[in-house]
């Protein structure tokens, strides 16, 4: 893997630390007048995303990391490992529960998610910003109610439980962003 | 405001009686501070096809001019400092020079607070100068002892305040300990709307200022801060030749251990010097960064015509 010089960081850039993948969320060069430079940098460890502050000579090198992002179709799940295909290759990925965490509450067959590789193991798996998931069960709603003002807990088919204005029923299928975890619309066939 | 900032300028020197002058850019050496890297290029004249570097400072220039018998000088132009690049760092950017003859550390300070306190009024409402020293500030801001170095003191700092991979990268050198300290810790709170002058600084920090007759421990040098940017540096210049000589030596020979490019010492330079540099002070300012707090813009590029990046 090619090493990198701090006067190539930036942000987004895969970098190694401590043998743990890191992307750069921001660099900043510091240079005290008349001293030593350095690069002060915010880095998200991609395995548990937990973001650190680290610091530099400038000049320094530090080792690329082997990371990559796929878009792949899901699969299925066998139980233990989620199931993702390169649409391309038809290659098949596995990832286990700590890559994909909680995009699982969203995975829906033949939906496409974003797969980040690390020497081409999952390591976390990003479920599309809006996604189309069938209510499974939910209280029945009063006749009548057009508008949010409340709502009830809806659970969908995939076990995720979202907030649903009350005129949605069962059977209905919605659509959900992801990234808040919040009702979006109904989707009409 | 660019252009009202240079007239400005020019209006506070004219006032004062200081005369402009324009020094090369382009020339035989260079600073030999291992901090600075420089742009080399070559003179295409045979036979002997010359090196020549583009400056990092004026200075070496104005001191001869200095050393001639000009009289307080001021120059408005540019200086280049190789692999800077960053928020406030363009490796092309303006400076403000200026050297003032018979006039102490501490006059030229009250003279920078009056010129940047003219130039911000129009833009920034600053209300007040504080004069503090480098060890002062240090304690007060981390409780450590910035003249004696206790190694083991500044790791237990860097280990409370989430910065560990200090020990690994400053080890024993005291002086890498304080720029990484000072940039950290102390820099970002200097200057709240006000104009901060730290001085003082320690002696291994000394670069061409002179070293304090009373406390060998501190050198005649001095740092501007607003809102915790810096703006310029100013020294009670160093007149010694065999004194700077030495520096420039011990600095080569640095160069040479960590396998930097490899410079001459400014014999030019050093021959003014031994003629004689009559006692002054002297500082830059950064100009782009004084336009960056102007205009309350948080990157240089955005106070530049063209960047590097597309220069």
């Amino acid at each position: 893997m090619a090493t990198y010089s701090t006067n190539e960081f930036k942000a987004g850039l895969k970098i190694m630390l401590d043998a743990d993948p890191y992307t750069i969320v921001e660099n900043e060069f510091v240079k005290p007048g008349k001293g030593q430079a350095f690069n002060r940098v915010k880095v998200r460890n991609l395995k548990n995303g937990r973001v650190i502050e680290r610091t530099f000579k400038s000049g320094e090198s530090v080792e690329g990391a082997d990371v990559v992002e796929i878009d792949m179709q899901y699969l299925y799940n066998d139980g233990e490992f989620w199931h993702f295909m390169e649409p391309n290759t038809f290659e098949q990925h596995q990832a286990d529960a700590a890559a994909v965490g909680d995009a699982n509450l969203w995975l829906k067959e033949q939906d496409t998610c974003t797969l980040t590789l690390w020497n081409d193991a999952p390591l976390s798996v990003s479920p599309p910003n809006f996604v189309e998931l069938t209510i499974t069960e939910t209280d029945p709603g009063l006749k009548g109610d057009t508008s949010g003002g409340g709502g009830k807990p809806a659970t969908l088919e995939t076990g995720a439980v979202v907030r649903v204005p009350l005129f949605v029923q069962i059977d209905e299928m919605i659509k959900v962003d992801t990234r808040t975890g919040e009702y979006v619309s109904r989707v009409k066939d | 405001m660019r252009a009202q900032l240079l007239a400005a300028i020019r209006a506070f020197f004219e006032a004062k009686r200081v005369m402009e002058v324009e020094t090369p850019l382009l020339c035989h050496a260079t600073g030999t501070d291992p901090q600075l890297d420089f742009f080399t290029t070559e003179f295409n004249l045979s036979p002997q096809r010359e090196k020549l570097f583009l400056q990092t400072s004026p200075e070496f220039a104005m001191k001869r001019l200095l050393a001639a018998g000009s009289g307080s000088i001021y120059q408005i132009c540019k200086a280049f400092r190789n692999g800077e690049l960053g928020r406030y760092h363009n490796p092309e950017f303006t400076i403000l020079e200026w050297y003032r003859e018979h006039f102490s550390l501490d006059d030229l300070m009250d003279e920078v607070a009056e010129l940047l306190l003219q130039l911000t009024q129009p833009y920034l409402q600053l209300s007040l100068v504080e004069k503090i020293s480098y060890q002062q500030v240090f304690k007060q801001k981390t409780g450590l002892d910035a003249l004696q170095f206790d190694q083991r003191a500044y790791q237990q700092f860097a280990e409370q305040n989430q910065f560990p991979d200090a020990i690994s990268i400053c080890q024993d050198d005291h002086a890498l300990w304080l720029d990484f300290i000072f940039s950290v810790s102390v820099q970002p709170a200097l200057g709240a709307d006000s104009i901060c002058l730290i001085y003082g600084y320690p002696a291994v920090q000394s670069s061409l200022a002179r070293i304090n007759s009373e406390n060998p421990l501190v050198s005649e040098r001095f740092e501007v801060f607003i809102n915790g940017v810096e703006l310029g540096n100013g020294f009670f210049e160093l007149a010694d030749a065999v004194e700077q000589e030495r520096r420039f030596d011990q600095e080569i020979e640095n160069r040479r251990l960590h396998g930097l490019p490899d410079v001459n010492k400014d014999t030019l330079f050093l021959s003014a010097l031994k003629a004689g540099l009559p006692d002054c002070s002297g500082v830059a300012i950064g100009l782009d960064r004084l336009l960056m707090l102007l205009a309350g813009i948080d990157s240089i590029e955005q106070v530049l015509s063209f960047s590097v990046r597309r220069a």
